[in-house]
Order: C-alpha cells, then sequence, then structure tokens
C-alpha cells in the first residue's frame, strides 16, 4: 500500500521501492534502538534504585547519541590474527538478518514494506542469518571465548526456532494464512478478536482454545528471547564466562552494528509476537478515525496501537533480563527439548483437534 | 545436572584436542587477579590450574620491620571484604601473647564491628555470585544495604574499607553517639531485604538450577583440605570457631551455626555454600541485637599499651573470619617488632580445593563454583 | 511426571516472584546520589587528607616514626639563641625550625596511625577527598609555612651559630691547651672533652 502511494506520487518505481525498503530503517529501527538502549539502561537503573545516565541532557536522554558519536570516533580495530574478510563482514550479515526481517512487519495496514504471503516463513528464515553471521563473527575473531560463544549461539538459535515454528504451524493451522497482513487482519475490531483470546473462532471452541493459546504465547515468547540471545538465554555473550562471547574482539562501529542488530531483533521478535497472538497493529477497542469519520487517522492509530505492542514486548524483555540468572548452555538445550517441543506438540495436536470440531 | 566423565579419546580415531583456555587474571568474574588455566574438552573442564600471586604484596616480610601497631595497617589489606576481622585477629592474638584484659566495651565493640563486618562481607560474595550466574540486580541490591553498614563504620571510624579501628588492647574511637540508634535502623530494614534477596534470588528455579548439585565439596574432602568457614559448614559440618574454640566475649551470645542440608541438591553443592551464607547474615543480626542491648558504659583506650614490646614467645591465635579459619602465628623476640608474622589465610586454603571441584563441570560452573566458595585475593596472595 | 510438571511450575512461579520484586523497585526511589553535582555530607571523624598546622608543629618526629608506610619526611634546624619561635596552642615552647615536612599522598595508606602521637594534635585528618592529580610528583605536599629563602637562612644561621660556637670552643679550647702548655700539666682530659662537644 505505502508502495503504490509512493509509486503513484513519485511516478518512479525504483524510487519507491527505495524509499519503501528505508523507511523502516530511518523511521523505525535507528529511533527504536537509540531509545532502547537509553529504556535498557533507566529501566535497569531504577529497578536497581539507581538512577541511571544523568548527565548527558534531561535525564541523560542523550546519552546513546553521545555514545554513538563515540563509537564511530573510535579506532577502527582489527585484530592481527583474524580473518580479516570475515570478521568485517560479520557485523553486516548479522545486521542484516534483523533488518531484512522488517521488510514483512506490518507498523499499520498502510505502512507495511511487502505484503508476502509467506511473511512468517521469511521473517523466521532471514532472522537465520544472524546465527551465520555470529559464527562468522565468532570464527574471525580467532578467539577462544569469542569461538566458544558462536558455538553456542548457534546451537542454542537453531534450536530454538523447533518450538516457534511450531506454534507458528499451530496458529498457521487455525487461521490458514501465513501473511502477517492477513493475520493482522483477522483480528479485527475488538481485543476478544486477538489470537491469545481464540481469535475468530466461536463458542465451546474459543473457550477451549485461550489456555492453550497462553501457553503457546509462553512458550513462543520465550523462545524468541533464545533466539534474540537475551537473559536468561543469552549464554552466547554471558559476560561473567566468556567476557562477552562472540563480539569480544569488536570495537567501535562494528560493536555498535551487533548491539543495533540486537535491539532491532528484540524489537522484531516481540512485533512477531504481537502480530500473531495480540491482533498486530489492530487496537483493542476500536478506532477514534473511524467514529470521527477521518479516515486518515486509522493508520496512525494502527501505527501506535502496533508500536505500543512491541515495545510492551521489549519492555517485558528487559525486565526479565534484569531479574533472573542466566541458564548453563545444557540446561538451555534441556529446557528446549524437555519442555518447550514437547509442549508444542501437545498445543499442535489440542488444537488440531480442536479445529476439527 | 550432570557431572561429566572425562572420557578418554584416545582409544577413537578422531582426532581431537584440547583447548586450554586462559582465564583472567583480568576476567569479570574471577574476583580480583586470579588467574585460571581451563584445560577443556568442548565445553567441559578437564584440568584447572590456577595460578596465584599477581596481587602479592609481601605481607609477611613487611610485618617483620613494622612495629606491632604498624601491622594493623597491613592487616586490613589482607582480606579487604573483612578488613574489620582481620584487625580482630590480630588485636586477639596480639592480647594473648602480651596477657592483656581489655576492658568489656571494647570486647563489645569488638563483636558488633565483626559481625556488622561478616554481614558486609557476605553481602557482597552473595551479590557478586548473583552475577556471577547472570542476574545483577541482586549484586546491586546488597551493595545498597552493605553501603549502610560502611557508613556505620565511617562515622565510626573514618574509613570506609580500611579501617585501623581495633587496636592491640582496644580500639581507636568510641562509638559515635549516632551508632547505635542508626544500627538499630539498619537491622530493622535489613532482614525484608534478606527476604526480599531470597525471593528474587535464592529460591529462583534458575540459580536453583544452575546452583544446587553443582559443584558438590564432600565433606571428607573439605576437611582434608582444611576448608574451613561457610564453605566447610555448607558441606555439613557444624564447625565454626565462635562456638568452637572461643575467643572475646562470643560465648554470651545466643545464636546458631547455620549447616548446609541440601534442601535443593545435594549437601555441599554451590546452592548450601551459598545459602549458609544468607543464614549466617541473620544470626549474625541476632548476635548484634543482643550486644546493642548489653553494651555496657567505659573508656575504650584505657587498655592500650603506650610501647607494646612483647615478651620472648610465640602464640598461634585462631579467628572465625566471614571466609573461614584466620589463623595469627606471630613470633616475638622481645623487640619492638615482630620476628615473624604467618597467616593462615581461609582463602588460601580453599584455594587448593577448587581445582579438584570443578573437573568435569562445564566453563559455566567454574563461575558459579568460584563464586561459591568466595575467595579474596588480597588474601590469598597477601 | 509429577516432578516435570512441578518443575515447570516452579519454574513459572519463581520467575514471575521475582519479576514482582523488580517491577516493585521500578518505583522505589534511587538511592544513589548524583555525585558531583551533589556529595554526600562526610562524617565528622572522616579520615582523608592529612592536613598539618605548622603553627603548632614542634617539629618531634612522632607522626614519621608512627608512620607504617613512612610517607612523613621531617627535617629540623634548632633555633639560634635570641629567635622566638613562639608557643603553640596548648602551651608547649618551640625549639626547632621545622625546615622539611613533606608528605607523599602516593603513599599515604590514611591510617591514621601518625594523628595519635602528636603531642600538640597538629596533624589530624580532614575530609577533603578529591586531590587526585595527573603527575605523582604534584602528590608530595609540603606544609613548611617558611619560605624557601627562610628555610636557608635557617639552616644558614644554624649553621653560623654552629661555627661560632665551634670557633668559640676550639679558641677556648686552644685557649685552655695554651694555659695548660704553660702550665704543662694533663693535656689529654681537655682533648676528649672537646671531642664530645663537637658531637653535639
Amino acid at each position: 500500500m505505502m508502495y503504490d502511494w509512493l509509486y503513484n506520487l513519485t511516478g518512479s518505481e525504483i524510487l519507491a521501492m527505495f524509499i519503501v525498503s528505508l523507511l523502516p530503517l530511518f523511521v523505525f529501527i535507528l529511533p527504536f534502538a537509540l531509545a532502547a538502549v537509553l529504556a535498557e539502561r533507566k529501566v535497569s537503573a531504577h529497578m536497581q534504585d539507581r538512577l541511571g545516565p544523568m548527565r548527558t541532557g534531561y535525564h541523560g536522554i542523550l546519552q546513546t547519541i553521545a555514545d554513538i558519536i563515540k563509537l564511530l570516533q573510535k579506532e577502527d580495530l582489527v585484530p592481527h590474527a583474524t580473518d580479516k574478510a570475515l570478521f568485517n563482514f560479520a557485523p553486516l550479515l548479522v545486521f542484516m538478518g534483523s533488518y531484512a526481517a522488517f521488510a514483512a512487519i506490518p507498523f499499520s495496514g498502510f505502512f507495511i514494506g511487502s505484503k508476502i504471503d509467506l511473511g512468517i516463513i521469511f521473517i523466521v528464515g532471514v532472522t537465520g542469518l544472524v546465527v551465520a553471521g555470529i559464527l562468522m563473527a565468532g570464527w574471525a575473531s580467532n578467539n577462544k571465548y569469542s569461538l566458544l560463544g558462536a558455538m553456542r549461539a548457534a546451537a542454542q538459535i537453531i534450536s530454538y526456532e523447533i518450538p516457534t515454528l511450531l506454534i507458528i504451524l499451530t496458529v498457521i493451522m487455525l487461521t490458514g494464512t501465513l501473511s502477517l497482513y492477513d493475520l493482522s487482519e483477522m483480528q479485527t475490531a475488538y481485543f476478544w478478536n486477538w489470537l491469545i483470546l481464540g481469535g475468530p473462532a466461536v463458542g465451546l471452541q474459543k473457550i477451549l482454545l485461550i489456555p492453550l493459546m497462553i501457553l503457546g504465547f509462553l512458550i513462543i515468547y520465550t523462545s524468541t528471547l533464545a533466539e534474540v540471545n537475551r537473559t536468561p538465554f543469552d549464554i552466547p555473550e554471558a559476560e561473567s564466562e566468556l567476557v562477552s562471547g562472540y563480539h569480544t574482539e569488536y570495537s567501535g562501529m562494528k560493536f555498535a552494528m551487533f548491539f543495533l542488530a540486537e535491539y532491532a531483533n528484540m524489537f522484531a521478535v516481540s512485533a512477531i509476537v504481537s502480530v500473531i497472538f495480540f491482533g498486530g497493529y489492530q487496537s483493542p477497542f476500536g478506532y477514534l478515525g473511524n467514529t470521527l469519520g477521518w479516515t486518515w487517522l486509522v493508520p496512525i492509530e494502527q501505527f501506535f496501537w502496533f508500536t505500543a505492542k512491541g515495545l510492551f514486548g521489549v519492555f517485558v524483555q528487559m525486565w526479565l533480563r534484569w531479574t533472573l540468572p542466566r541458564f548453563r548452555v545444557d540446561q538451555l538445550m534441556a529446557f528446549c527439548w524437555k519442555y518447550l517441543i514437547p509442549f508444542s506438540f501437545v498445543i499442535l495436536l489440542l488444537v488440531g483437534l480442536i479445529t476439527l470440531m | 545436572m550432570t557431572q561429566y566423565s572425562i572420557q578418554n579419546t584416545k582409544d577413537s580415531k578422531l582426532k581431537t584436542e584440547e583447548m586450554v583456555l586462559n582465564m583472567g587474571p583480568q576476567h569479570p568474574s574471577t574476583h580480583g587477579v586470579l588467574r585460571l588455566e581451563l584445560v577443556l574438552d568442548g565445553e567441559i573442564i578437564k584440568d584447572v590450574i590456577p595460578h596465584i600471586g599477581y596481587l602479592h604484596r609481601c605481607f609477611e616480610k613487611h610485618c617483620e620491620a613494622m612495629t606491632y601497631p604498624q601491622v594493623i595497617p597491613y592487616t586490613d589489606r589482607m582480606d579487604y571484604l573483612a578488613s574489620m576481622y582481620n584487625e580482630f585477629g590480630y588485636a586477639v592474638a596480639m592480647e594473648r601473647l602480651l596477657k592483656i584484659e581489655v576492658p568489656e566495651r571494647v570486647d563489645y565493640i569488638r563483636v558488633i564491628m565483626g559481625e556488622l563486618q561478616r554481614i558486609a562481607s557476605h553481602l557482597v560474595a552473595i551479590g557478586t555470585y548473583g552475577a556471577d550466574i547472570g542476574a545483577f540486580t541482586p549484586f546491586l541490591f546488597c551493595f545498597r544495604d552493605r553501603e549502610r553498614i560502611l557508613h556505620l563504620f565511617e562515622i565510626t571510624c573514618g574509613a570506609r574499607l580500611l579501617y585501623n579501628y581495633i587496636w592491640i588492647g582496644g580500639l581507636s574511637h568510641d562509638l559515635h553517639p549516632d551508632f547505635i540508634r542508626l544500627t538499630k535502623e539498619f537491622i530493622k530494614d535489613f532482614r525484608p531485604n534478606v527476604k526480599e534477596l531470597n525471593e528474587l534470588l535464592s529460591y529462583n528455579r534458575i540459580f536453583i538450577e544452575r546452583t544446587a548439585n553443582v559443584g558438590v565439596l564432600p565433606l571428607e574432602t573439605a576437611i582434608n583440605y582444611g576448608v574451613s568457614g561457610p564453605n566447610l559448614r555448607g558441606s555439613g559440618m557444624k564447625w565454626d570457631l565462635r562456638k568452637d574454640d572461643p575467643y572475646s566475649i562470643y560465648h554470651k551470645f545466643d545464636y546458631d551455626i547455620p549447616v548446609g542440608k541440601g534442601e535443593k541438591g545435594k549437601v555441599g553443592d554451590c546452592w548450601d555454600r551459598y545459602y549458609v551464607r544468607v543464614l549466617e547474615m541473620e544470626e549474625s543480626l541476632k548476635i548484634i541485637e543482643q550486644a546493642i542491648e548489653q553494651i555496657p558504659e567505659g573508656d575504650v583506650t584505657s587498655a592500650i599499651p603506650k610501647r607494646i614490646k612483647p615478651p620472648e614467645g610465640q602464640i598461634y591465635t585462631r579467628v572465625e573470619n566471614p571466609r573461614g579459619e584466620l589463623g595469627y602465628f606471630i613470633i616475638s623476640d622481645g623487640s619492638l617488632n615482630p620476628a615473624r608474622v604467618k597467616v593462615r589465610a581461609p582463602s588460601f586454603v580453599t584455594m587448593q580445593v577448587f581445582g579438584e571441584l570443578c573437573k568435569g563441570w562445564m566453563v559455566a560452573d567454574v563461575v558459579a563454583i568460584l563464586g561459591s566458595v568466595d575467595i579474596v585475593l588480597g588474601e590469598i596472595d597477601r | 511426571m509429577r516432578d516435570y510438571i512441578y518443575n515447570f511450575w516452579q519454574g513459572l512461579y519463581t520467575i514471575l516472584v521475582g519479576m514482582k520484586v523488580t517491577f516493585r523497585h521500578l518505583f522505589i526511589p534511587a538511592v544513589t546520589i548524583q555525585y558531583p553535582s551533589v556529595k554526600p555530607q562526610m562524617p565528622e571523624r572522616e579520615r582523608n587528607r592529612l592536613y598539618v598546622n605548622m603553627d603548632d608543629c614542634i617539629g618531634c618526629d612522632q607522626c614519621a616514626r608512627a608512620c607504617p608506610v613512612n610517607c612523613i619526611e621531617i627535617e629540623t634546624v634548632k633555633s639560634i639563641p635570641g629567635e622566638d619561635l613562639g608557643t603553640t596552642s596548648n602551651g608547649k615552647k618551640k625549639a626547632l625550625w621545622v625546615t622539611t615536612f613533606n608528605i607523599d599522598f602516593a603513599k599515604c595508606c590514611y591510617c591514621q596511625l601518625c594523628v595519635f602521637p602528636c603531642p600538640t594534635e597538629c596533624i589530624y585528618m580532614t575530609d577533603t577527598y578529591e586531590f587526585s592529580e595527573f603527575q605523582r610528583e604534584n602528590l608530595v605536599y609540603d606544609f613548611v609555612t617558611l619560605t624557601p629563602e627562610e628555610r636557608i637562612q635557617k639552616k644558614k644561621n644554624f649553621e653560623e651559630m654552629q661555627a661560632k660556637k665551634e670557633a668559640e670552643k676550639i679558641a677556648a679550647a686552644k685557649k685552655a691547651d695554651e694555659d695548660k702548655a704553660a702550665q704543662a700539666n694533663k693535656p689529654a682530659e681537655t682533648k676528649s672533652d672537646n671531642k664530645e662537644e663537637n658531637k653535639q
């Protein structure tokens, strides 16, 4: 839609495409990452009875910008014994993976990079690039800590994709669509149409679906948490064991790329969770724009609701991070294979049976 | 969960190599400047070689050039998290050598200070342990409470970390007029904080998974290696020098010695060692409460000898430092300077058993085990 | 199976309890202070940078001897007769010019051992704690109130006095010798006397 509109506006396919693809980066990812890094610091600080950064701007709101400036000024340090090509390419690849995911995320009915029919699968597939990037970074750094971190990351991210996909499969079975746009449109109107509350199903079916969906939500939220390497699943970077895992040797802007990718990823996964279970960009109680008859307001409201849900997901991720200790690598695997995957299969089976009703 | 048996890969046709990972001396969780050489098979530890000495300051040799009171600032710098107790031990040893009776008030203040120091030290142990496992928030909660104890010390003697407060035969200052009131307030506020800490960390399932059954130190091994303090009690032995070899006025108070019961796993695992410390803080609170109630009036500097020149002889005295049995062996040749001061440092002894504890566990467990035995490098290297 | 479900439930429950704790702390005011802009009030017994009130110092060297790290360096010069050095605040008469009183704060361990032996309570610890320097030499504080010229002058005075005494003594000795030579009686005794006085 955005693309069509821009196409009509500019009259050039290439320009329209260019703008559409860059829009999420400049309108969303960068400001979000800046805000999220600050938010992370502030949230952690207040949870620990501190104040966090206070000296740059009012209550330190310019802290991240100052940090970015610092990182930009830093020397681009490449250690001597690294595999130069891979070492330089890895941060790009990691960032690419998380950036590409934003192409299919529907920020509102109007602002969606690409209305791919296989939206969910595309996102899950393309975020897989992150694993390759992390492995490259770990290997190319020629550092034992990095290598251990990268190995852990690869094992972890790949394992946790299974429960994620199984829950997505459950939802697909229920809704019959892979497109995130269609999925959001399906959960329109009020919040009881959200999939976590059974979605558009009615009667007994809906009541039976609710507990399963809540459990499904917990599983997918946990496993996406693991996919973006957040505590309690942050063993790839585990600062108390591996110094900082796969990005130990990185500094300056390359380190910032990893950082940016991490925060972009955090939003991406909570956006996906919110699209699947919380109606994506749909408002929980109708639109002001529709009531007033101002149709132009609706996409803005949708954008607001979408970011609000996504940011709440991010906030919970931060909240968990500053509350919980970290798993050990084998426990992490055990948790995935012994708890999440069996539960997902059970949910898949039960939802399948319920949909047959 | 499981301790991995170290497999012999020699028979296998696949060629494998051990990886030697150098952990420290600059590593976030080696608690100072300890260097560990880990021989790894994948993530599993085959061998641990600790290298110590990065913080060696010749404490014992230095003492020989000092007069007896001048040694006290040096004892502060051994176990810098429990300075007060190091002084306490030295003062007790010297008083036995000089055969001085100290006024009762001095003893009471020493016990209060010693137990406050024990709480402060355990708070650091618990907090950093949480941070080692990955939970950063309890760390700052612990430091918040420790800060109040340090403030109590600060108003009393002016220093926050290295006090030089407990002198041979007395104390450098009497208590600050606000001390009793502030201590009572602290105790009142601290009890709920311990409960909160337990909610946040001790009973957290992930924390239990990480620590229970990990790094089990059997009682026999612990005794054979001479491990003492909370680490020994974590293995289930009720051994506390405050009760078993009383010094000062500890016999006047009513308190328990917590031991590891294996509540969440085997007896002597990391969780037990950790939890013994949490319980000990509560016992220390009890002692402080009683001491504050009973404290008599008096002069704290009256028994300090003007010129400390002990008769020829030697003495070994041990006290229950927050980390275990802290022993002072002092030989006097009748001059103004000690002929020899030897310290039996609890962390140093605990460090010996560390290699044995780590074998067969994973890299992440090394951090967990190291945190649970709670070493201070200032004391190991001296 | 029961364990399995129990573990799962325990995991979930304890995580929620922990989250409750951290959430509650979001609304508890911070316990930290904004240090350089807000400074903590220092307790009265605060032990930070040493200060020496030179008006009271009698140059007795007790603090330097008490110091376990030898960070105090004191040199004194005797006053010449007729010079009035004044008295300390607790009424002791000063007899020595303190020409060097250096404290090296890079070495100082803030143990307060130097404070207690001082007979006039002229060395004490203040609550100044912000005195870091880029150059280590800048941490050597000189407390002497005399100007460098005065110090040299005092030393010179003393030496001159010493020399004068010496000269007087030698003269006296010579005179005595002459007397003795004249009397030709007991020369050895006076010689040893001379030596002793030289030492002093």
